[in-house]
C-alpha cells in the first residue's frame, strides 16, 4: 500500500516493502477481459438457470404432492385427484444403473487393459480410435437395437436364469414375459456405456509410469502380475472415475431406455420380468399426452434427475481427485 | 541345472516360510549378442563373460548400446516393441533364451537395478521389499526375517526399520534406489544388472551404494554400467569397454581385468576413455 | 575371465535377428484344444447326464469348462504362475471382445436394415408429407429431417463453439478468482443427461417465455450439451501452448488481447476445431432435448426459428414404433444416416487433429532421411530417452469424469 512511498530510501528502511508493480491495462484489453470472465460466469448462470426453471415449473406439482412425491409409487398426476410419486420410477433408474455398471465395468477394464497391455502394438492406435468412435454412436441406435434384435435374444438369457435360478428373488418371474425389461435395459445401457467408461480408464491406464511395469517385470512379475502390482492400483482412480462417468450417464439415460422398456410403478426385485421405469423415459414417454399437472410433475421428475446426477459428478470429482492417476490427469 | 529345476519348481504359493538362504551366484556368459530396434542395429556381436561372483563394469560413451546389452542379459530387451536380437546368453551354461525358459524364470534369476530409482510408490517399504516374492507367487506373510537381511544387504535397514510401513515412495532418491536394491535382493537372484544405479544420487548415496555392491558381491553376481571411472575402479574387479562409432552399431573394444583397463589398457581409444580424453 | 575382444572369424555365420516370443508356437493348439475339450465336456455333462439345456448355459459352462482345463492345462507345463498369467489373458481377451462384438454387432445390423431406404432418392428429396400407410416404398423421405439436423447443428455450433472458446481462454489465460467455480461447473455441466436440458428449455423458453416449439430451442438445448466438452478440450490444448509464446508476444508490446486471439489460439485451431467437430458428433444423434424443443414435424420447415422442425434423431424415433412397415424402414435408414454421419464427423476430426502431427512427420521426414525407429511412443522410458515424443493430446477421447483442480 506504501508502494508509492518514495522518501523511504530503499535498503536503509528496517523493513522491505514490496512495490506492488500496478498492470496498467489498456480499454481494449480490458474489454477483452471482461468479455471472457462474462463467457466464463454465463456457465454460472445458465447451471443456475436450471435450477430455478425446473423449480420453477415443478412447484405446482410439488405442492400438490408434497412429501408423498418421494414415497409414491403411482404416476397419476393427470387424473382428477391424482398421486404420484417417484419412489417406483427412481427405484428402477438405480436398478437399471446398477446392472449396466455390473456388467460395463469389468469388461471396460478388461477392454481397456487389451487395448494398453495385451494388443498388439500396431493394433492399438485404431482400437483406441475405434472406441471413442462407438462412444460416440447415439444412444437412439442402441435402444433401436435392443428394441429390434437384442431384446429377444436377452429374453433367452432372462428365461434361462429365471428358470435355473428363479429360487434367488432378483431373477424370480411370474408368468412367462421377458421382453421389455429392467435386465433388457440394463444390458442395453452397459453395451451404451461400455466404450465410453473403456475410453477414460484406458487412457488413465496408459500414464502407468513405465519405470514401474519394468520394475515389477523386471522382478520376475508376469504380464498380469505386472498389471495387477502396478497398472491397476494407478489407474485405481481411473476405475472409478470411468465407473462414476459411465453411472451417470446410465442414470440419465433417456431415449435407449424409452425404446425398451413398458413402464411398470411398482418396486420389487424382479429385474427379469416385463415392464420397469426410468426418470429419462418416462418424462420421454410420457411428455406428449400430459395435461398441465402432469407437465409440472416431469418437470419435478427432471429436478430430480438433475440433483442425482449432480450428486453423482460431485463424488466422482471428489474420489477421483485424491486418487494417484486422478491427480495426474487433472494436474 | 537339474537341482536348480528342482528348486524352482517349488514356487508354489505357500510352500516356503523360512527366509531363503542366499542362493549361489552363476556366471553369466553372452555368446556374440547382436541386437536391433527395428532395422537399425545397436550392439554388433558382443562376447562377455561375467564370472561367478564378480563385479563386471561396463563402461563406454552414451548411446553405445551398454543399456541394450545389460536388458538382454536378463531378458528386458524383448519388451521394447521392435526389438530384436541374435546370438545366446547363458547363466550357469544354460541359455536363458532357450526354448523351454520363460522370460520370467529368467527375470527372477537374474536382478536388475534402474537408473531411476523405481519404487512402487504406494506400497509400503515393507511390501516393496517382498513384491518380487509376491509377483513370482511365494508366501510373503511371516517374512520379517528376509524383510530385515535384504534391508541390512542393501544398507538400509537402519534408516528405515522403524517405519516399514510408510510408502516407499516417501523416502529419499538414494534410500530409494537401496529399497530398489533390496527389492531386487529378496528374490535371491544369482545376478544383480545395475544400469548406471547412481548417477541420479548424490555423492553420499551413492558411497553406500558402492559399499553394498562390495558386500553383496560375495553371494550375487554384479553387472554394473557405469559412467564414473572412479566407480568403476572402485567397485568392479572386471571391466569391458563398449564404443559405438559414427552410424556404427556398439562392440566391446577391450575387456579384462580392471586394473589392466586402467592402467595397461591395449586399445588406444580405450585409454583416450578411461583417462577421461572423450565420451 | 578373459575375454576375446574381437569374435573369430571362423565364427562369423550370418546372424538371424530373433525377437523372443513369451508365447510359444503350440501355446495356440493348447488354447484351442482346451477350448474343444471344454465344449465336449459340457455338452455330455450338461446336455446328456444333467436335466438342463439351452444355448446360454452351454456356452456360459463351456466358458468356464475351457478356463478350467486351459489353466491346468498350462500349469502342468508351466507352473502356476504362468497359468494364472495366460488364464487372465484369455479372460481381458475376452473382455475386450464383450466390448466389440456387440458393437459390431449393432452396426451391421443397422446396416442391413437401413440401406435398402437409404439408396433410394426419395429418401433425401422427399418429406413425410403425403406418405400415407398405403404409399409405396419409393416415396417419402427424410428430407425435411436431414435439413433440420443440419440447420440445428449449424446453430448449436454457432452458440457453443464462441461461448466455450471464451470459457477456455478465460479459464486459462484470465483466470481470477471466478475460474474455480466456473470449471467446477463446467464439469458438473458435462455430466447433465440431456433431457435435462431439454427440459430446462422447454420450462425457460417455450412455457415461460412463450416461444414456439423450434428447432432454435433444440439447438440451445444442444448447445448446453456441447459447450463443456468444447470448453475442457481447449483449456487443454491451451495449457499444452508454451508460456514463452504468449510472452514474447507480449514482450514485443502486442496487446493482451492481440497476443491471445492472434498468436496463442491460433496456434491451438486444430485441436479447437477437432473438439467442435466431436461435439457436433455427439449433439447430432441426441433425441432426447428434441422431444419438448424441437417437437416434430412430418413436413418441410425452413425456418428453424419458429414452428415445429423435424431432424433425424426425432424423425427415426417417432418412426419406429409406427405399425407401418414401410415407415419402419424409413426410420431405419434414418438410422443409418444418423451412423454415416456420425462417423463422418469423427472420421474429420480425426483427420483436422492429426493435420499438425502429419505437417510434422513430414518435416522431420524431409529433414532426417533415416527411418525413424519404429514407433517409440511407448517405448520403455530407461532407453528411448531421446525418441520421446512430444507430448500431445488425443482430442478425440472420451469426457474424463469431473475433478476440481
Ligand atoms: N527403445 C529404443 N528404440 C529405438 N532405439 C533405441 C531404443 N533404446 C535405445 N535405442 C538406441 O540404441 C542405441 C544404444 O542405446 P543404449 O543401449 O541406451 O546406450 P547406452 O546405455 O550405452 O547409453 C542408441 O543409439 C539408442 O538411440
Ligand atoms: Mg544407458
Amino acid at each position: 500500500m506504501a508502494a508509492t512511498d518514495f522518501d523511504v530510501p530503499v535498503g536503509l528502511s528496517g523493513d522491505d516493502i514490496p512495490l506492488s508493480v500496478a498492470v496498467n491495462r489498456s480499454p481494449a484489453d480490458r474489454r477483452f477481459r471482461l468479455a471472457a470472465r462474462a463467457s466464463g460466469a454465463s456457465t454460472l448462470v445458465v447451471m443456475g438457470l436450471v435450477a430455478v426453471f425446473l423449480a420453477k415449473g415443478a412447484w405446482p406439482a410439488l405442492r400438490i404432492a408434497g412429501a408423498r412425491f418421494f414415497t409414491r409409487t403411482e404416476w397419476n398426476p393427470d387424473a382428477a385427484n391424482g398421486s404420484f410419486g417417484i419412489a417406483a420410477i427412481v427405484w428402477w433408474t438405480v436398478m437399471i444403473a446398477l446392472i449396466a455398471l455390473l456388467l460395463a465395468v469389468p469388461l471396460a477394464v478388461a477392454s481397456a487393459l487389451f487395448i494398453n497391455e495385451y494388443a498388439p502394438r500396431r493394433l492399438r492406435r485404431a482400437l483406441t480410435a475405434l472406441v471413442d468412435l462407438l462412444a460416440a454412436i447415439p444412444s437412439l441406435i442402441y435402444g433401436l437395437w435392443g428394441r429390434a434384435f437384442a431384446g429377444d435374444a436377452l429374453a433367452g438369457v432372462a428365461r434361462w436364469l429365471s428358470r435355473n435360478a428363479g429360487f434367488v428373488p432378483m431373477f424370480d418371474v411370474r408368468g412367462d414375459a421377458y421382453d421389455s425389461s429392467t435386465f433388457v435395459a440394463g444390458v442395453i445401457v452397459a453395451l451404451m456405456v461400455l466404450p465410453i467408461a473403456t475410453s477414460v480408464m484406458r487412457e488413465v491406464f496408459a500414464q502407468t509410469p513405465v519405470a514401474e511395469k519394468e520394475g515389477a517385470l523386471a522382478l520376475g512379475a508376469t504380464r498380469w502380475g505386472m498389471v495387477r502390482a502396478v497398472v491397476l492400483p494407478f489407474g485405481r482412480g481411473g476405475i472409478i472415475g470411468g465407473s462414476m462417468l459411465a453411472l451417470g450417464r446410465a442414470l440419465g439415460e433417456t431415449i435407449a431406455i424409452a425404446l425398451i422398456i413398458s413402464p411398470k410403478y411398482v418396486v420389487d426385485a424382479r429385474v427379469l420380468e416385463r415392464g420397469s421405469n426410468s426418470v429419462g423415459a418416462l418424462i420421454a414417454l410420457k411428455f406428449g399426452e400430459a395435461g398441465s399437472t402432469g407437465l409440472s410433475a416431469l418437470l419435478a421428475l427432471g429436478l430430480a434427475l438433475f440433483a442425482i446426477t449432480l450428486v453423482v459428478n460431485f463424488a466422482a470429482s471428489f474420489v477421483v481427485a485424491r486418487s494417484r492417476s486422478g491427480a495426474g490427469v487433472e494436474a | 541345472m537339474t537341482f536348480r529345476t528342482l528348486d524352482r519348481a517349488d514356487t508354489v504359493p505357500g510352500s516356503r516360510s523360512a527366509p531363503a538362504p542366499p542362493r549361489a551366484s552363476a556366471s553369466l556368459e553372452a555368446q556374440s549378442v547382436s541386437a536391433w530396434f527395428g532395422s537399425h542395429k545397436v550392439l554388433e556381436r558382443v562376447s562377455l563373460t561375467m564370472s561367478a561372483g564378480g563385479v563386471t563394469a561396463l563402461i563406454g560413451p552414451s548411446g553405445c548400446g551398454k543399456s541394450t546389452f545389460i536388458r538382454i542379459l536378463n531378458r528386458m530387451h524383448e519388451l521394447v516393441p521392435g526389438a530384436m536380437l541374435a546370438g545366446r546368453v547363458l547363466l550357469d551354461g544354460d541359455d536363458v533364451y532357450g526354448d523351454q525358459v520363460q522370460a520370467t524364470d529368467t527375470r527372477r534369476r537374474i536382478g536388475m537395478v534402474f537408473q531411476k530409482p523405481n519404487p512402487f510408490p504406494t506400497m509400503t517399504i515393507r511390501d516393496n521389499v517382498l513384491a518380487g516374492l509376491k509377483l513370482t507367487g511365494q508366501a510373503t506373510s511371516g517374512r520379517d526375517a528376509l524383510v530385515e537381511q535384504s534391508l541390512q544387504r542393501a544398507g538400509l535397514w537402519n534408516e528405515v526399520r522403524n517405519r516399514l510401513d510408510s510408502p516407499g515412495g516417501a523416502l529419499s532418491g538414494g534410500q530409494q534406489q537401496r529399497l530398489c536394491i533390496a527389492r531386487a535382493l529378496a528374490v535371491g537372484p544369482e545376478v544383480l544388472l545395475m544400469d548406471e544405479p547412481c548417477s541420479a544420487l548424490d555423492p553420499t548415496s551413492t558411497r553406500r551404494i558402492e559399499e553394498t555392491i562390495g558386500e553383496i558381491a560375495r553371494d550375487v553376481t554384479v553387472v554394473i554400467v557405469t559412467h564414473n571411472m572412479q566407480q568403476a575402479q572402485r567397485v568392479s574387479d572386471q571391466c569391458a569397454f563398449f564404443l559405438a562409432a559414427e552410424d556404427e552399431p556398439g562392440r566391446i573394444v577391450e575387456a579384462g581385468a580392471t586394473a589392466q583397463i586402467f592402467d595397461a589398457p591395449t586399445d588406444p581409444r580405450t585409454a583416450d576413455y578411461v583417462h577421461g580424453r572423450f565420451g | 575371465m578373459s575375454v576375446p575382444a574381437t569374435v573369430d572369424p571362423a565364427h562369423r555365420v550370418p546372424e538371424r535377428p530373433v525377437r523372443p516370443r513369451m508365447v510359444g508356437r503350440d501355446d495356440g493348439l493348447v488354447l484351442v484344444g482346451s477350448a474343444a475339450s471344454g465344449m465336449s465336456l459340457v455338452w455330455v455333462v450338461y446336455e446328456r447326464l444333467l436335466p438342463l439345456s439351452g444355448p446360454v448355459g452351454f456356452w456360459l459352462l463351456s466358458y468356464v469348462a475351457f478356463l478350467a482345463i486351459y489353466r491346468s492345462v498350462v500349469r502342468s507345463t508351466h507352473g502356476a504362475l504362468a497359468a494364472r498369467d495366460r488364464v487372465m489373458a484369455v479372460v481381458v481377451t475376452s473382455g475386450a471382445l464383450g466390448l466389440a462384438a456387440p458393437l459390431t454387432l449393432i452396426i451391421l445390423f443397422v446396416f442391413s436394415k437401413g440401406i435398402g431406404a437409404l439408396v433410394k432418392p426419395a429418401f433425401f428429396t422427399q418429406t413425410l408429407a403425403k406418405v400415407g400407410p398405403l404409399s409405396p416404398e419409393d416415396q417419402g423421405g427424410a428430407q425435411h429431417a436431414i435439413v433440420g439436423t443440419l440447420e440445428q447443428l449449424g446453430l448449436t455450433v454457432a452458440v457453443s463453439a464462441p461461448l466455450g472458446v471464451a470459457t477456455a481462454v478465460f479459464l486459462n489465460e484470465v483466470g481470477g478468482r471466478l475460474a474455480r467455480p466456473v470449471r467446477t461447473i463446467v464439469d458438473a455441466m458435462s455430466g447433465v443427461p440431456s433431457i435435462v436440458a431439454g427440459l430446462f428449455v422447454y420450462s425457460l423458453l417455450i412455457r415461460t417465455l412463450g416461444w414456439s416449439f423450434s428447432g432454435f430451442a433444440a439447438s440451445l438445448a444442444l448447445a448446453m450439451l456441447m459447450l463443456p466438452s468444447v470448453t475442457r478440450t481447449t483449456e487443454e490444448v491451451l495449457r499444452l501452448v508454451p508460456g514463452g509464446l504468449r510472452e514474447s508476444a507480449l514482450a514485443l508490446g502486442a496487446p493482451e488481447w492481440r497476443a491471445t486471439l492472434q498468436v496463442v489460439l491460433p496456434t491451438v485451431r486444430a485441436g479447437v476445431v477437432t473438439a467442435v467437430i466431436l461435439g457436433m458428433a455427439r449433439a447430432v444423434g441426441e433425441t432426447a432435448p428434441l422431444i419438448m424443443t424441437s417437437f416434430n414435424s412430418s413436413v418441410m420447415n425452413w425456418n428453424p426459428f419458429s414452428g415445429p422442425q423435424s431432424s433425424l434423431p426425432i424423425y427415426v424415433y417417432r418412426l419406429v414404433g409406427n405399425s407401418d412397415p414401410g415407415q419402419v424402414r424409413r426410420a431405419w435408414a434414418g438410422a443409418l444416416a444418423l451412423i454415416v454421419l456420425v462417423l463422418g464427423l469423427f472420421t474429420m476430426a480425426r483427420w483436422v487433429g492429426g493435420a499438425p502431427q502429419r505437417r510434422e512427420r513430414r518435416r522431420q521426414r524431409r529433414q532426417a532421411p533415416a527411418p525413424a525407429p519404429a514407433s517409440a511412443a511407448a517405448a520403455p522410458a530407461s532407453t528411448s530417452a531421446a525418441a520421446a515424443p512430444a507430448p500431445t493430446v488425443d482430442l478425440t477421447r472420451t469426457d474424463h469424469p469431473g475433478g476440481p483442480q
